[in-house]
């Protein structure tokens, strides 16, 4: 004696948050109709625990149904199968590429290939997020990554576009797709105290002044990769450090200006070896040392605007664009 | 050759990918009209192909145009080897031949495939010329309106009701035919979808020409029926009832007033006041409810030639007095109203009424439910063009239905309706109704002219109770009941219970609310084959009757009401046992005595332990009832008592006339009803299945809070609709176990079944509280030995539960005069109303201008309505510009120098257009004749469809649920795309009339059709426009209300 068929249909497609966000979890049928039982829906109810199965089952089903849309969200918007009204697309919508910060900041910087996928396991251990929404979340990284490989314009614009994410999602996708594209190693142990959204907003900065598309705006990859020229600019910048002269005309520049201003200011002079910012050279000891992040954004500044003092410095614009970025990002890691 | 049709393909999109190499797809597509049929070019490589195609015309008959679909063929192209298809669409052209309905189709169609289902969409634009066909001798029936809806269509006025048509056709069915072992499931699937299609349009058009015959040019309350006889062949029957309707014209279109009632105002009000001294007593007959309806089984075979007949008075255990002996004034009079509608209806062979709502006036009395089964056994037919058999079997029953009704002293039949239950080779066919007494204005030529005649059969007595009362001979009484003199009215006499198939008049007084009631009934029974099953099965059907009235009769009085409305009895058979699901609407209603509660007896008084046990069910039992009364807010005026006391209320004097000698009676129903509580109905309890009936009453639990259910149009005693509407289908297939079954266990497992169902729906719609469940329509099959399967088809509707407090109260004052009478039609104006008159009171105090007012009135009619109205705005507008026309008679040219704003709000609407081009319009669906909140401005035309879905991967699709619930949101979408493309952004009336499963989990298949129907409509925000002609302030409200609305 048992339930063989049991299925509800909606002219207007009935979808439960709640569900939706245990079915993204990845939750079975059977965990999530504990987790509701123990949300208490059958007490505001008066429903029985069969009511709640059938009822999750039939959810669950309208979801896998609708996980092909979500996969190009624009066909969501005008597929014929499900009425949903338009707040609840784009509540699917946002809800299925949202991620788990703690699952991104273990893919971030690493290749979307077929090889992460298989250590998905060990991250869905690591990270106590289910191996199902693991996989859902790794699949939409691909997924974006895939469309906008191929896309002219800005990054953001893009997945904004493409997937009808929220501003603040699609920055995060670009900030995802900008890492795995350049693969950008985040995961050493002395980054480990770094949160995706503090990456995030380096990538941001790196997308809006260091890639092509912050010349040109209407090359594929714009956003995503390097300019080139840029980084070979760059290395006429290491004048700063080769040049002897001026090195020294730069150190005394920005000690002058930070004397008296900081009680760490004679650490802060030992430091200042005033090589090209690496992370762990700079960074590091700098935490080491316990500098203050106010200390910290004197230093930057301080030390930016000296070389523009400097006279046989040629290369402003070249110095700008570096430090702009390296000044914001710096600032935003430069936490405990 | 009368017609052009002519079809042009746009585009397509979300093709799947046939070309696994590319992951493209190089598609084209055929155009297929009878023999002709036209292909487009090949669009390469795309998943979104731009055809453009040139327009392809068919010239055609337009009998041909009647009965054929447009088929639209997408495939892929392959250079090598055979295209392969893609999928398919069909276009119902018929909505296209009313000049009336939709004028072109136009839009996205799903594809779709029998075996893959929908796989993407194709834009499609078709239109038709037709020619004036003079041929007088014309096969075609173009032109005639078909509706789905059970009552008058609301922006149109019944000329006349001409009655009842029926028609059917039968072929074989091509799943069964020899060459279906060769071909593809595919191909025999789209073969049985193209025969179908092709059958209903055939089916459709020879009514449509019976309709023309009889003088009328529509049919409404259409009712269109497949019965799947598997070798014997498939039947396509329908039912309907011809009616002349006339178009409101546009201009009153805006006014609600007059097209929600066509006929009353000025009709009734004209010869209600000349005619009422002839009228109190003619009709001095009560009514009667006919639970005891006579069931017939007749069964019937070649061989087995006797028909027997079996009566079932199920009224026996009323044991109640015979009613009182008044009435013998009634006599001359009588009769002559009985000639008279007599001849008026008799011509016709069958005086039945589909409808089961309608237009006031027209229902005199209302008599009980007439039922009529019959089982046969089926045999392959052999000459399709003679469908006799068939024929004759409905004419039996539909005879035996006709005398019924004549024995309830009733002339015709309403709330008809037909139904067929085949197993194997057995056959249940049923058909059940309403008896009634019609006011025979509305089936008589020229009946807008009333003659004097006419004056006499005008129902005098207050619309509130008029139907209650007995339409038959109080001394030749059909069955044993007991009658009362009118609570209402005090002038005629009533039944004690009143069952009815209709939807509860409108004008009807209750108290307190409604709910659903159902009966559910397992009965196992033996294998057998050929006659001996035929013969088991009708000698169970009779019982299967009584016991379902029984169980309503019990739970009626449970519930403390004392009238149903919309009682549907079904019984389906299965090879091992008959399933029998009665459900109806509850409710109390005023003019009629109240219920006495329900009284234990044990056999053994002796029994001291029993005595006990009877005892804690007794107590059980009345705290029920308590709880049922408050649950339901009946608490029925207490005038009753006292009113008693003096023998007739306030018995105008002419009646007195009449009644002279009627005096005593009247004393003698004075003692009925004040032992009206007293006479308990006894139950019995002498065994073990007695105590579980009992219990079973019993575990029926309540709706939760916040919600209601009812199976009728509306809720009794809710007025105050809000637009939140949510239709959906339910479908559960419960496997039994091998385990010894017991008829008791059976009917354990099917009322839980039942029960959760409704459980089920409560949670998932908890959201919407307050809300009811309306129109829940259940349907039971028994698909094989060990399987129930329960379909459900309802809408949940909310409403402004602060509003439902007032009404009642002032409710029983209001007699119901007109206006009240829209306002419990058509609640949806209610909102608008009532706020209005908040809003008008409220300015009362505050003393503010009145065009301020204006501004929240509007608020509120859109407030809450969640639906896109983007593709209502058109429509709006269109109002609008028409009101300010009308308007500008009074109203200065400001308002036409405002119309800058609706030409502003046209653009954005286009823009709006262009922006969602890509997005799909919303379309509402529901299985009432309305949609709360809007008002129907058009119908575009009946929405018949049959789709058949197979599958060979079942495990994939996510089983038998999976593979079901796609399905079924397929057959939405297909459904809403057709509404869409007719322009429509409405379905009323839906129904699922067929959902047929079977899977064979072992082979991983399985293979389910579906049949669905409805009228598309085009129905637009309602806002308060019933007060629009009188003054300008309302034109602004308008305005602003459309300024809300964006």
């Amino acid at each position: 004696m048992a339930v063989e068929l049991d299925v509800f249909v909606g002219n207007t497609t009935i979808m439960d948050e709640e569900v939706y966000q245990l079915w993204l979890d990845g939750y079975t049928v059977n965990d999530a109709v504990k987790v509701r039982m123990e949300g208490g829906v059958l007490e505001e109810f008066e429903a029985s625990a069969d009511v709640l199965l059938s009822d999750t089952m039939d959810q669950y089903r309208t979801f896998q149904m609708c996980e092909r849309l979500l996969h190009s969200p624009a066909k969501l918007a005008n597929q014929l199968l499900f009425q949903i009204p338009p707040h609840r697309q784009a509540i699917l919508i946002e809800r299925y590429y949202a991620f788990d910060d703690a699952f991104v900041r273990e893919v971030l910087g690493k290749k979307l290939s077929k090889g992460t996928k298989k250590d998905l396991d060990d991250i869905s251990a690591k990270t106590s997020v289910t191996l199902k929404s693991c996989r859902r979340q790794f699949d939409n990284f691909k997924r974006v990554f895939k469309v906008v490989e191929e896309l002219k314009g800005p990054l953001v614009e893009n997945i904004r576009q493409h997937f009808l994410l929220s501003d603040k999602l699609a920055r995060d996708y670009a900030a995802i797709v900008f890492f795995a594209n350049n693969r950008f190693e985040t995961g050493k142990r002395k980054l480990q105290y770094l949160t995706f959204q503090d990456f995030a907003f380096c990538a941001g900065q790196l997308i809006n002044s260091w890639t092509i598309g912050a010349v040109d705006n209407m090359v594929e990859d714009m956003d995503v990769d390097l300019d080139k020229e840029f980084l070979q600019e760059l290395k006429e910048l290491k004048i700063l450090i080769t040049d002897k002269d001026l090195l020294d005309q730069h150190k005394s520049l920005v000690c002058t200006a930070l004397r008296g201003k900081t009680k760490a200011f004679n650490e802060m002079e030992a430091r200042a070896n005033f090589k090209a910012f690496a992370f762990e050279t700079f960074i590091e000891p700098c935490r080491s040392d316990r500098w203050t992040a106010s200390d910290m954004r004197l230093y930057l500044t301080h030390y930016t605007n000296s070389a523009h003092i400097l006279d046989t410095f040629k290369h402003q614009v070249v110095w700008d664009r570096y430090m702009g970025v390296i000044k914001s990002c710096i600032f935003k890691m430069y936490h405990d | 050759m009368p017609g052009k049709l002519k079809a042009k393909i746009v585009a397509g999109r979300h093709l799947p990918v046939m070309d696994r190499a590319s992951d493209l797809t190089d598609a084209f597509v055929e155009v297929k009209f009878g023999n002709t049929t036209f292909k487009t070019d090949v669009c390469p490589k795309s998943l979104n192909p731009q055809w453009n195609s040139e327009w392809f015309k068919f010239e055609v008959d337009d009998e041909d145009l009647q009965d054929e679909p447009l088929q639209i063929t997408v495939l892929d192209h392959d250079t090598y080897s055979a295209n392969d298809a893609i999928g398919k669409v069909y276009i119902d052209i018929d909505p296209l031949l009313c000049s009336e309905a939709a004028s072109v189709i136009s839009g996205w169609f799903p594809i779709y495939d029998t075996i893959h289902g929908i796989r993407g969409e194709i834009n499609v634009l078709v239109k038709v010329e037709l020619f004036n066909d003079l041929n007088r001798f014309r096969q075609s029936s173009c032109g005639v309106k078909f509706f789905c809806t059970t009552s008058i269509p609301r922006c149109y006025r019944a000329a006349m009701v001409h009655g009842f048509v029926e028609e059917l056709v039968v072929n074989e069915d091509p799943e069964y035919q020899w060459i279906d072992r060769i071909r593809t499931p595919r191909a025999s699937n789209e073969a049985r979808q193209r025969l179908i299609s092709l059958m209903s349009g055939e089916l459709q058009r020879k009514i449509g020409l019976k309709v023309l015959e009889m003088g009328g040019n529509a049919v409404v309350g259409y009712l269109q029926c497949f019965d799947l006889e598997g070798e014997s062949g498939l039947v396509v029957r329908a039912i309907g009832t011809a009616c002349t309707l006339d178009k409101l014209s546009s201009g009153s279109a805006p006014n609600t007033n007059t097209h929600v009632h066509p006929n009353t105002a000025p009709a009734s009000n004209a010869c209600n006041s000349p005619s009422k001294d002839g009228k109190e007593s003619p009709l001095a007959h009560g009514c009667r409810s006919t639970h005891n309806s006579p069931v017939h089984s007749a069964c019937s075979s070649q061989r087995l030639s006797q028909n027997f007949s079996v009566s079932v008075p199920t009224l026996i255990f009323t044991g109640m007095g015979s009613g009182g002996s008044a009435g013998k004034e009634a006599g001359p009079l009588k009769t002559l109203l009985r000639q008279q509608t007599q001849t008026a209806l008799e011509q016709r062979e069958f005086p039945f009424f589909t409808l089961t709502s309608f237009p006031p006036g027209f229902l005199v009395h209302v008599g009980g439910v007439v039922s009529a089964r019959s089982v046969k056994l089926l045999d392959r037919i052999h000459n399709p063009d003679e469908p006799e058999t068939r024929d004759a079997w409905w004419e039996e029953i539909r005879q035996e239905i006709k005398s019924h009704a004549k024995a309830l002293g009733c002339h015709a039949v309403v709330g008809y309706s037909e139904s067929t239950s085949i197993c194997e080779e057995v056959c249940i066919l049923s058909a059940s109704g309403t008896a009634a007494i019609l006011n025979p204005r509305y089936m008589r030529e020229g009946c807008l002219d009333i003659g004097s005649t006419d004056h006499r059969f005008e129902e005098p007595s207050p619309p509130s109770c008029g139907f209650c009362h007995i339409p038959y001979d109080e001394l030749n009484m059909p069955f044993p009941a007991q009658l009362t003199y009118c609570y209402h009215c005090r002038r005629q006499k009533v039944p004690d219970v009143l069952f009815t198939t209709i939807d509860m008049p409108p004008e009807a007084a209750v108290t307190g609310k409604g709910c659903l009631i159902q009966a559910r009934l397992c009965r196992l029974k033996k294998k057998a084959q050929g006659e001996v099953n035929a013969t088991a099965i009708s000698n169970l059907l009779p019982f299967m009757e009584y016991e379902l009235h029984t169980q309503l009769m019990n739970k009626l009085k449970l519930r403390s009401m004392n009238a149903l409305f919309g009682l549907h009895i079904q019984i389906s058979v299965g090879e091992n046992m008959l399933l029998g699901l009665a459900s109806a609407t509850g409710v109390y209603l005023t003019a009629l005595p109240a219920p006495g509660g329900i009284q234990i007896a044990g056999k053994t008084p002796g029994d001291l332990s029993n005595e006990h046990h009877i005892l804690t069910i007794q107590k059980r039992i009345n705290d029920t009832i308590t709880k049922n009364k408050e649950l339901y807010q009946i608490n029925p005026p207490e005038l009753t008592e006292e009113v008693v006391g003096s023998p007739i209320p306030e018995p105008r004097q002419r009646s007195r006339l009449f009644r002279s000698h009627s005096e005593s009676s009247d004393e003698l129903s004075e003692l009925d009803l004040s032992h009206g509580k007293k006479d308990a109905f006894v139950l019995e309890i002498d065994d073990t299945d007695a105590v579980e009936d009992i219990h079973s009453l019993l575990t029926d639990a309540p709706p939760p809070t916040g919600f209601y259910s009812c199976n009728t149009e509306i809720m009794p005693g809710i007025y105050n609709w809000t637009t939140g509407v949510q239709m959906f289908t339910s479908v559960r297939v419960f496997r039994l176990s091998n385990a010894n079954l017991t008829n008791q266990g059976l009917n354990k497992i099917f009322t839980d079944l039942c029960e959760n169902l409704l459980k089920s729906f409560y949670f998932k719609l908890r959201s919407m509280i307050p809300c009811c469940l309306c129109h829940l329509n259940f349907t039971v099959a028994v698909p094989e030995e060990e399987l129930i399967q329960v379909a459900v088809t309802a809408v949940a509707m909310t409403f402004d539960k602060d509003q439902t407090q007032e009404k009642p109260a002032d409710k029983p004052v209001t007699k119901g005069c007109s206006e009240t009478e829209e306002q419990l039609q058509f609640p949806l104006e209610l909102c608008a109303d009532s706020s209005s008159i908040t809003t008008q009171t409220s300015s009362k105090i505050s003393g503010v201008p009145e065009s301020t007012n204006v501004s929240p009135r509007a608020a509120s009619v859109d407030y809450g309505s969640f639906a896109d109205r983007c593709s209502t705005w058109l429509e709006l507008l269109r109002l609008k510009a028409h009101t300010i026309r009308r308007g500008s008679v009074k109203t200065i040219s400001s308002l036409e120098r405002s119309s800058p704003l609706p030409e502003g709000r046209s653009r954005s609407l286009r823009s709006n257009r262009s922006f969602g081009g890509s997005s799909v319009p919303v379309v509402k669906m529901t299985p009432l004749s309305f949609l709360p909140g809007t008002r129907i401005i058009k119908y575009l035309g009946i929405i018949n469809m049959f789709f058949i879905r197979e599958t060979t991967s079942l495990r994939e699709e996510g089983g038998v649920s999976g593979f079901l619930h796609s399905f079924i949101a397929e057959v939405f979408a297909m459904v809403r795309a057709h509404v869409a493309a007719l322009g429509g952004n409405a379905v009323v009336s839906y129904s699922m009339k067929e959902c047929v499963l079977m899977e064979n989990p072992n082979k991983n298949q399985a293979q389910c059709l579906i049949n669905v129907s409805g009228d598309a409509v085009i129905c637009v925000i309602e806002t308060d426009q019933e007060s629009m002609p009188s003054t300008i302030n309302v034109v602004q409200t308008c305005s602003s209300g459309a300024d809300g609305a964006t």
